[in-house]
C-alpha cells in the first residue's frame, strides 16, 4: 500500500515553458474518491478555468490532476484552497451527523 | 388545476436542481453549477450559504443499519463519502491461516479463503496496520484466533438412526467454533471486548468421523480496496429523492391508472366533489420504474424527476461496527486525506 512511500504522495509536473497557472498534480494512491470531490470543490473557485482529472491506468493507482487557472494565479493556490475547503465541509457535515444522531438516540430512548 | 400543485419550475432551476427522468433517457445528469455556467447566478464556493442549506435527518437507525437524508451536498462529496464506506474504513480481518491439520475434503485454500469472509468482532480503531513483511505480529497489530476441531462418532446414537445429527458429534464446523488466543496484553486490554467472530452460525466446513481441522489464524488492520473482506459494510448506497409532479388533474379512471403506475403508498385517490382525483402523497417510496411514460395518455400529465442534492443514503454494517460510526469514520478519513495533501503541497513547495 505505501510502496510509494509517504515523502512522494504529491508530485508536480508542468510542461516546457507552461506557467506555473497550469500544472498537472499526481496524486499517489487516490481515486475517484478524492479526484472527483476535489474537482467539485475546485471548479467552484472563479480562478479556475479548467480542472479535471484522470486516472492514468488501471493498475496503476494514481491520478493526474489538471489544474488551468485564469491569468495570474498559481495552479497550488486553488488546489490549496480545494483541500481547505473540502476539509471544512467533512467537518461540518460530520458535525451535523454526530448531532443529528445523538438527538435521533435521546428521542428513542425517550420513547421507550 | 388546482393550488395544492406545485408551482412548476423554472427552467434553469430545473436543469440545476433535477435530475429529469424522460421516456428515452435521463436528462440533466451532470452537476453543472459552476462559476460561469449561468448569467445571474453566483455559483463561486460559499461555505456560509452551504451551511444554511445543508441538512441531514435520521430516518431509521437500529443495530446494524443506518437510514438517513443527506440534503444540500454535491454528488462528487456524499459519492465520496459512500465510496470511503465502501472500500477505505479499517476493519480487522483473517489475513493469514496457519493450517496444521486438516484432513476434511475441503481443500487448504479454499477453507482459508472461507475463514477470510468471517466478519472479526473487533474494534480496529484500536489496531495499527501491520508492516507486510512481518510474520510473527504484535499485540498492537494481530488478533491470533484459533480453530480446533475433530469430528467423532457419537458413542449414544440410536443404533438405527441415519441422521448425521445423531451419528457424529462435532461434523458440522461454525464460525463461533473459532476461539480467541490473546497475544501479550490483550486479555486484559480487550477484557470486556469479546473479540471473535461476529457470527456464530456461519458453516465453514462439514466434517466425517476421524477428520479434524486445527488452524492458527492472524487477523490484521486492513481496508476495502485492498480485499472485500476488509470492507466494514455488506452494502452502503444512496439514491436520489424522487419527485412526481402531476401537470394537470387527473381524474376518474386515468387517476386508478396512474396509481397503479406507481409503487404502493405514491398515489392516492382524494375524492373532490364525488370524483376520484390522483394526488401524489409520498414520493419518496416511488422506485422510478417509469412504468407511467408507457400510458400515451398519462405520459404527458406528469413529470418525473429526481432531486438533485437530496440523497437518501443507506448503510448496513457487517456488524463490527454500529453504522452510524462507520460514517463518522468514512468522513474522517476524507478529512485526513485532505489534510494529508495540504502538508504535502506545503513540502513540495518548499523544495
Amino acid at each position: 500500500m505505501a510502496e510509494h512511500g509517504q515523502k512522494h504522495a504529491l508530485e508536480m509536473v508542468r510542461t516546457d515553458g507552461a506557467d506555473e497557472g497550469c500544472v498537472t498534480f499526481v496524486l499517489h494512491e487516490e481515486d475517484h474518491t478524492l479526484g472527483n470531490s476535489l474537482r467539485y470543490m475546485i471548479m467552484k473557485s472563479q480562478d479556475v478555468e479548467f480542472c479535471g482529472y484522470s486516472i492514468t491506468h488501471p493498475s496503476e493507482s494514481k491520478i493526474n490532476f489538471r489544474i488551468q487557472t485564469r491569468e495570474g494565479t498559481a495552479a497550488s493556490e486553488p488546489l490549496r484552497n480545494g483541500l481547505n475547503n473540502l476539509t471544512e465541509v467533512c467537518k461540518h457535515v460530520l458535525q451535523t451527523f454526530e448531532a443529528r444522531m445523538k438527538a435521533f438516540k435521546d428521542k428513542e430512548e425517550s420513547m421507550a | 388545476m388546482t393550488a395544492k400543485m406545485a408551482a412548476p419550475m423554472n427552467n434553469v432551476d430545473e436543469i440545476r436542481d433535477r435530475v429529469i427522468l424522460g421516456e428515452f433517457g435521463i436528462k440533466n445528469v451532470h452537476t453543472t453549477d459552476y462559476p460561469g455556467n449561468y448569467p445571474g447566478y453566483d455559483d463561486t464556493w460559499d461555505f456560509e450559504k452551504f451551511k444554511k442549506t445543508f441538512r441531514i435527518d435520521i430516518v431509521n437507525s437500529d443495530e446494524n443499519t443506518l437510514e438517513f437524508d443527506m440534503i444540500g451536498i454535491d454528488a462528487a462529496i456524499a459519492n465520496a463519502f459512500r465510496r470511503i464506506l465502501l472500500a477505505e474504513v479499517p476493519t480487522m480481518a483473517i489475513e493469514k491461516a496457519f493450517i496444521y491439520n486438516n484432513t476434511s475434503i475441503i481443500q487448504d485454500e479454499i477453507l482459508s479463503h472461507r475463514l477470510g469472509l468471517v466478519p472479526i468482532k473487533a474494534d480496529p480503531r484500536l489496531f495499527e496496520y501491520r508492516n507486510s513483511e512481518d510474520q510473527e505480529g504484535t499485540e498492537i497489530d494481530t488478533i491470533q484466533l484459533q480453530l480446533k476441531v475433530k469430528c467423532t462418532r457419537n458413542p449414544r446414537a440410536p443404533k438405527d438412526s441415519s441422521d448425521h445429527k445423531e451419528l457424529y458429534l462435532n461434523h458440522m464446523v461454525y464460525s463461533g467454533d473459532i476461539k480467541w488466543l490473546p497475544v501479550g496484553n490483550q486479555a486484559d486490554v480487550f477484557a470486556d471486548a469479546k473479540i471473535g467472530p461476529v457470527h456464530g452460525d456461519i458453516l465453514l466446513a462439514q466434517l466425517r468421523p476421524g477428520q479434524e481441522l486445527d488452524i492458527v489464524m492472524h487477523c490484521v488492520k486492513g481496508i476495502g480496496k485492498d480485499h472485500a473482506k476488509f470492507s466494514p459494510v455488506a452494502t452502503a448506497s444512496y439514491r436520489l429523492l424522487p419527485e412526481i409532479t402531476l401537470l394537470q388533474t387527473i381524474e376518474g379512471e386515468q387517476a386508478e391508472r396512474l396509481k397503479r403506475c406507481f409503487s404502493p403508498g405514491v398515489i392516492e385517490l382524494e375524492n373532490v366533489n364525488g370524483r376520484k382525483v390522483a394526488k401524489v402523497v409520498n414520493s419518496r417510496l416511488d422506485t422510478c420504474s417509469r412504468e407511467v411514460l408507457r400510458h400515451d395518455d398519462l405520459k404527458n400529465l406528469v413529470k418525473l424527476g429526481r432531486v438533485r442534492d437530496h440523497f437518501i443514503f443507506s448503510v448496513e454494517s457487517t456488524g463490527i461496527l454500529p453504522p452510524d460510526v462507520l460514517v463518522t469514520e468514512a468522513i474522517n478519513v476524507l478529512i485526513s486525506k485532505c489534510q494529508k495533501f495540504l502538508t504535502e503541497l506545503d513540502t513540495t513547495e518548499m523544495d
